[in-house]
């Protein structure tokens, strides 16, 4: 089948898709976007973490054919236009990537709760980030990552979502 | 190594990436492919593309013990696209593979040892189509009773892995006199479960014929000469034919030591004349790699009744599954460390590795530092317990220090400040104590149970406990440790610039960042470009046993200093002045009497310098086959937590509340990357504290994805405090440490003597679990431990229970 969507404010199209795909596959395999990671494949683990319609879900569990006519945003989407973002720059500077196969799920996930929550508390940093399993770090340096990168975003403003 | 003319290469990941700054040794110097991690465009190895390329998969037995009778491929073969489906009758070379011996099939041609097996593996145009194949096989098994007890298994009379029997090793030291009289004798039995690595990066690569009937593998591995050879001899090439370059490595702990789907990938490219690419799934990942061995731990101390360690007798059963892998290797760390950082005068420890059907385990950070250290620890609590002392006090008491002498008669010639850490986790400031149930109510996230709603408060205790732990540093026992280095000095667009070229794997620890500190501050330039890891530079050895920046690093250094000695020799014959008076700072010649001799790119012109080095720690000697004695290790590391926890002591439920752990570096070559694997080592510590534990019954895995087997998230993580010290090790490269494994080694028993000071049960397992703090049951699974007959220790367990709440 043919999936047609709008991927980091482009449309896309994929031919051949099998039905049994999903997201993940298409974004990977047929759209040249592999910055969404495969670790678990089953919901768990949240390295495949994308925005479809403004909200993160995991891109392994969307089926192809439910991204249809759908506004997706990933990794490569996430930063402004060809500078890093702050969230991005801000797990950068605070040693928050090592072998980084976490990171770009970590990124999407941080940069939604940034706009819906400017300002976190670390409980409300660790509940968000609750969904995406990182092995390196210990989680550390992602909370500092975070802080740092709510501290540099303008205080109270959001943008009110992905799109 | 270079692509072949015409074959399009995948993206490398480190893409000559470049480092800028003026930030050498010591300084935290921001990784040169992090840009790259937080878009999304670093390649990783399941990343790769080529057009054209087919997809690989495997079938594997589902049974952990078998023979196979007949294999029927032909509804594979029908499916549209498939492209080959291959067995053991096609691997052209070796059949088998191994790190330390060549025991495993590439695939299984007739017996099978462990559930999960290779039996064939398949090329498609689509996975799916791929996976269809397999499941379209028929296999026929004579399914056999697995072996599935280490300890049963090297009993008399034990049914037989393999030909040989079922001993992989047995390391024997003995010290002073093991019978010499003590005031109080302390027993205790303890066990550890099979811990698994967890990276989030599965096993992958992308193998491409090459134009000279060779192969190209771009993969995720520890080490890429290791590789190569094993790959080599099975494809029946010289290895020359077989190059490798390092793809995205998504984390390794251990688990990318041995071959995973290299061989097979390489195999279907050649028979295909296709580019080849092979991802596992998490639940074949579990299956793909060697886990943490499962240990069974007979301790017995004698201590005096002021608290001073007399002896120490240990018997030390570890499954190895069903091939040898690093076992070996395992084995001596166990037994060489058995009596951890303590001074003990007598000694008699005895560490066994079996063949079991169960699942092959090897390497993972810590590798039988771990298993030891959760026993010897948990005794060190018991001895303070029953001399009366603080268990920091006892510990202090006993702890090595420089010029102490290890169990294997080797003196220990660096600094080892193990009271001083203790001293230092103890006194560190103590988190908040717990929040009263109040009016207002506690924040439900502080609590066991979380958002789970649990508990407000009540039943929560709160514990406080102590580990600390040894391991050595780099390969041990004689083996010939060594890196490779290539370093070339140029002028590139009017400025100088360095390229440093070397096989180690970066594996997301940070070497890329320190090889390029090093190599600024060893020639002072500025600009440091890091040439992708490959087979086309000499062995770097295994970006493991936390050796990396040790023998790597070392590498680098000597390699760039001769370079630099080849500079003072063009500038000493044109300025006239003597080499020994020269120096390299911020790009230019420095002479100590004249001061800037001149600007580096004048100095070198069109010049390219170049040198490689191969560079070797002090050597280390094998042990004594029967007295365990010898200099088998080259540096020792010690690292020490201190564990706060809250214990729902009704549900079970542990929420750990802050880890405070301190360790001697030697140097801090990059602190934000140190503090890092110290958070990173103290997590994993945690994971086999309190959930980690593949749960293996019958030979047969049950919990084989990230659903069942949980791995700690960010709620399960405490804050961490870090201090770090700097005793510098006069044998080693800038005085470093190896600093990757060892708060691996100490988190596990800080957190389960916390667990038992807040509840006082035995707790004589990890991963502990709810009912074994609730109910306090005996340790439950398919074999509880019972000490064969000859063990003299043997009522160790009896006494241990006894005495049990």
């Amino acid at each position: 089948m043919r999936v047609t969507c709008t991927v980091n404010g482009s449309p896309a199209a994929a031919d051949d898709v099998w039905e049994g795909e999903s997201l993940l596959f298409v974004l990977r395999e047929r759209l040249s976007l592999p910055g969404s990671k495969n670790a678990c494949e089953q919901g768990e683990c949240g390295s495949c973490t994308v925005y479809l319609d403004g909200v993160v879900v995991c891109a392994c569990l969307v089926a192809a054919g439910q991204a249809q006519g759908r506004d997706i945003r990933t990794v490569e989407g996430v930063g402004d236009c060809g500078t890093l973002g702050t969230v991005q720059q801000a797990f950068l500077d605070a040693g928050a990537v090592q072998c980084g196969f976490c990171t770009p799920g970590l990124i999407v996930a941080a940069d939604d709760l940034l706009r819906r929550v400017p300002r976190p508390a670390d409980a409300e940093i660790r509940e968000a980030l609750a969904g995406n399993l990182c092995r390196c770090t210990g989680y550390e340096k992602i909370l500092d990552a975070v802080r740092l990168a709510a501290s540099q975003r303008p205080g109270g403003v959001t943008d009110g979502g992905a799109g | 190594m270079t692509t072949v003319p015409g074959t399009p290469a995948p993206t490398a990941p480190a893409d000559l990436a470049t480092v800028r700054g003026d930030t050498g040794v010591g300084a935290s110097v921001l990784r040169p492919d992090g840009t790259l991690k937080v878009t999304g465009e670093f390649a990783f190895s399941s990343d790769l593309w080529m057009a054209d390329m087919l997809w690989g998969a495997t079938l594997r037995s589902p049974h952990p013990r078998a023979r196979i009778r007949s294999m029927d491929i032909a509804g594979a073969l029908k499916l549209p696209g498939i492209a080959a489906v291959l067995s053991a009758d096609d691997v052209p070379g070796r059949k088998t593979f191994g790190l330390e011996a060549a025991d495993q099939p590439v695939l299984a041609d007739s017996q099978i040892r462990y559930q999960g097996e290779p039996l064939l593996i398949i090329a498609a145009d689509h996975p799916e189509t791929a996976r269809r194949a397999a499941a379209a096989v028929t296999v026929d098994y004579e399914v056999l009773t697995p072996v599935t007890s280490a300890e049963a298994a090297l009993l008399p009379g034990a049914e037989p892995v393999h030909p040989g029997g079922n001993l992989v090793r047995h390391v024997r030291i003995r010290r002073g006199d093991p019978q010499a009289p003590a005031d109080i004798m302390v027993p205790g039995c303890y066990q550890v479960g099979m811990q698994d690595q967890a990276f989030l990066g599965p096993e992958s690569g992308l193998a491409v014929p090459a134009e000279d009937g060779g192969i190209e593998l771009y993969v995720a591995t520890q080490w890429l000469h290791v590789d190569q050879a094993q790959i080599a001899v099975s494809l029946g090439m010289p290895e020359d034919k077989v190059r490798l370059v390092l793809a995205g490595v998504g984390g390794a702990f251990g688990a990318r030591e041995d071959l995973s789907m290299q061989i097979h990938a390489c195999l279907l490219a050649l028979h295909t004349g296709r580019p080849v690419k092979m991802v596992y799934s998490r639940e074949e990942s579990f299956f793909g790699h060697v886990h943490r061995h499962p240990a069974t731990l007979y301790y017995e101390h004698g201590i005096t009744a002021d608290g001073r360690l007399v002896s120490v007798t240990a018997r030390v059963y570890l499954d190895g599954g069903a091939y040898m892998s690093s076992s070996p290797a395992v084995v001596a760390n166990a037994a060489t460390l058995g009596a951890g950082p303590y001074e003990v005068p007598n000694v008699a420890i005895d560490v066994y590795a079996a063949y079991t059907n169960n699942p092959p385990c090897g390497a993972m950070r810590g590798f039988g530092a771990v298993q030891a250290a959760f026993a010897y620890e948990s005794q060190m609590d018991q001895c303070a317990r029953r001399a009366g002392l603080d268990p920091v006090e006892f510990r202090i008491r006993n702890a090595m220090s420089q010029g102490s002498v290890m169990p294997t008669g080797q003196v220990i010639d660096s600094a080892a400040p193990v009271a001083e850490l203790l001293r230092r986790v103890r006194d560190a400031p103590m988190p908040a104590p717990p929040r009263p149930a109040g009016a207002a109510g506690p924040d439900l996230r502080e609590l066991p149970g979380g958002v789970s709603n649990t508990t407000h408060g009540e039943g929560v205790v709160r514990g406080v406990g102590y580990g600390v732990g040894i391991k050595n540093v780099g390969f041990s026992e004689g083996f010939d440790d060594y890196s490779t280095a290539r370093v070339r000095l140029g002028v590139v667009a009017g400025e100088p610039a360095v390229t440093v070229h070397t096989a180690a794997a970066e594996v997301g620890q940070g070497l890329v960042t320190v090889q390029a500190q090093i190599a600024r501050t060893e020639l002072g330039v500025d600009r440091v470009v890091i040439h992708p890891a490959d087979t086309a530079v000499g062995s770097a050895g295994s970006s493991s046993a936390s050796r990396q920046t040790y023998v790597t690093g070392g590498a680098v250094q000597a390699a760039c200093a001769a370079v630099r000695a080849v500079v003072f020799g063009l500038a000493a014959r044109r300025f006239g002045v003597p080499p020994g008076d020269l120096s390299l700072a911020g790009g230019k010649v420095v002479s100590q009497a004249a001061g800037v001799l001149c600007e580096l790119e004048a100095l070198l012109g069109s010049e390219v310098i170049e040198e490689t080095v191969t560079w070797r720690h002090r050597p280390t000697y094998p042990l004594d086959p029967e007295t365990g004695q010898g200099n088998a290790h080259v540096q020792y590391a010690f690292a020490a937590h201190r564990a706060v926890v809250d214990v729902d002591t009704e549900l079970g439920l542990v929420k750990v509340v802050e880890l405070a752990s301190a360790q001697d570096v030697g140097k801090a070559m990059n602190p934000l990357a140190l503090a890092g694997q110290i958070h990173g080592g103290t997590a994993q510590g945690l994971g086999l504290a309190l959930m980690e534990e593949i749960q293996v019954s019958g030979g047969v895995v049950r919990n084989p994805s990230f659903t069942d087997y949980l791995i700690p998230t960010i709620l399960d993580m405490p804050p961490m405090k870090l201090d770090i010290l700097e005793l510098a090790d006069p044998h080693a490269p800038y005085g470093l440490r190896g600093a990757g494994e060892p708060p691996t080694i100490s988190s596990t028993p800080a957190i389960v003597a916390a667990i038992r000071a807040a509840t006082g049960r035995p707790l004589t397992r990890v991963p502990v679990r709810p009912d074994d703090i609730v109910l306090a049951l005996p340790a439950r699974g398919d074999d509880p431990p019972e000490p064969p007959a000859d063990l003299s220790p043997a009522s160790s367990c009896a006494l241990w229970a006894a005495g049990r709440g």
